[in-house]
């Protein structure tokens, strides 16, 4: 009996993403403490290991011997499968995703549509494993992760839309493939679709800090205020799958950046397209991201609220409209 | 609607300028010291405890046991003890012993000394583990440091 080579496939390919995910998570703590500490004029982790490179294994080895306490009071089901609803949409995000031109797990028609729904998933799990958690912090902090969420999905899903209408697919691939051969096919700069380009991949990039309950949007996980919000009651493990999930989102959110605006795997020169372009241009955004978070305070809730219901927001369905009506003329 | 966009305009333009303020802090040097493994040189003005001032003529102290020091100080914490010598024109110091626990570094006996015999010290690490080993003597640091 054999084996259809699709399952080897799949496995390979799950495997690949679990790996690409842990070490992802693993490694950007590390460039985390080590562009604040730069940006800080320190000089970060770097006893552990050459330049502190193996501090986050330390780190996934005490979270991992920790004990997993399930305080008295939480429930049982919602707290523990929490961890697991947030991880698994993160992982899921992974599959449509073209990392170049044949290493993608799955090519399908609707790839844009799916990360996007994956990614609304995550706002599901860590509301349950807050209100699971039975804190008040923890409570705070899933109300306003949700208001947030549902802030922030809109002028993403519009300026999404937008970038739609111009490809005429949500294939990912050929998304990238239309960009393909010198940094001037970008959408990032397809002002003949619509003159906002660089002003809706600004409107993305915020909304995916936003919805990665990254600074300055980390209402969810505010430290001076609600402790670790969400995650307050989670030890060990529980709190590392979270933080994996968190870093997997933001690896997700620059791909499709990177995807949707920047050309995906194509080179900005039109030379030697690969891989390599794709992760280049994903860890300068993911690096952007970390640059932003020690640069800025924390917004208030209410700013926060206002800069997508008054300024996101309409700026996006202005954008949408002159796109369409670009695309009517032209 | 024109303050309207010229806020979201000033505002993101602010945001940038942000942005530019910290890269480049990114890659200008780190300041931190690395304090065990490397030391800083102490600042001349810093004031750690008293120490004698080594006579560069002779390699000895410059005291002579005036007693200024000791009436000085608000603490009483020094204590200085000399005998005559025959032939020589000035006492000699016998003792100097401070107690550092009960000084409280306000630097009255370096100013009243009239010989300048005494000096403030740039020693910082002071940790130990009995409070006799806070009552220094000075004349045998003084000694010491000569080797």
């Amino acid at each position: 009996m054999s084996v259809h080579p699709e399952v080897f496939r799949l496995l390979l390919f799950l495997v690949g993403f679990i790996a690409f995910a842990a070490l992802n998570a693993a490694y950007l703590v590390w460039l985390e403490r080590k562009e604040a500490g730069h940006i800080q004029r320190r000089i970060g982790p770097k006893e552990v290991g050459w330049f502190g490179l193996l501090q986050p294994l330390a780190d996934g080895i005490k979270l991992m011997t920790k004990q997993l306490i399930v305080p008295a009071g939480v429930d049982p089901v919602l707290f523990r499968i929490a961890p697991i609803l947030v991880m698994i949409p993160a992982i899921m995000g992974f599959v449509t995703i073209p990392f170049s031109e044949t290493l993608v797990a799955r090519n399908i028609d609707v790839g844009l549509l799916l990360v996007f729904a994956f990614a609304s998933v995550n706002v599901l799990g860590l509301l349950l494993g807050a209100w699971g958690s039975r804190n008040k912090y923890a409570v705070i902090s899933a109300a306003r992760v949700v208001s947030q969420n549902v802030a922030y999905e809109i002028p993403m899903l519009v300026t999404v839309v937008t970038l739609v209408m111009v490809s005429g697919t949500m294939n990912l691939t050929k998304i990238v493939g239309q960009q393909m051969g010198g940094f001037w096919h970008w959408n990032f700069f397809n002002l003949t679709a619509s003159p906002l380009m660089p002003v809706a991949f600004l409107i993305f990039f915020v909304c995916m800090l936003a919805e990665t309950n990254r600074a300055p949007f980390d209402m969810a996980e505010a430290e001076s205020e609600l402790i670790a919000g969400a995650f307050t009651e989670y030890p060990g493990m529980g709190f590392g799958v979270f933080f994996m999930a968190e870093y997997a989102n933001i690896v997700i959110g620059c791909s499709m950046a990177t995807i949707l605006f920047l050309g995906g795997w194509g080179c900005p020169f039109g030379l030697y397209p690969g891989l390599h372009w794709f992760l280049l241009k994903m860890y300068f955004l993911i690096f952007t991201v970390i640059w932003i978070r020690w640069t800025y305070p924390r917004t208030t809730f209410y700013g926060l609220l206002n800069l997508s219901w008054k300024i996101l927001i309409p700026i996006s369905f202005v954008n949408l409209l002159l796109t369409s009506a670009m695309l009517k003329v032209f | 609607m024109i303050g309207y966009l010229r806020e979201i305009c000033s505002g993101t333009w602010s945001l940038f300028v942000g942005l530019g303020i910290t890269i480049k802090y990114f890659f200008q040097p780190v300041v931190t010291v690395q304090y065990p493994r490397e030391v800083l040189p102490m600042t001349p003005r810093f004031r750690g405890h008293i120490e004698l001032v080594r006579d560069p003529e002779t390699g000895g102290d410059k005291c002579i046991v005036c007693g200024m020091c000791q009436k000085t100080c608000p603490s009483n914490c020094i204590i200085v003890e000399g005998e005559k010598v025959e032939g020589a024109k000035k006492k000699a110091l016998t003792r100097y012993t401070l107690d550092f626990t009960k000084c409280s570094l306000c630097g009255l006996c370096v100013e009243v000394c009239p010989a300048d015999a005494i000096t403030f010290s740039k020693d910082y690490n002071l940790a130990g583990l009995r409070r006799e080993a806070y009552v220094f003597d000075l004349k045998k640091r003084l000694e010491e440091r000569n080797g």
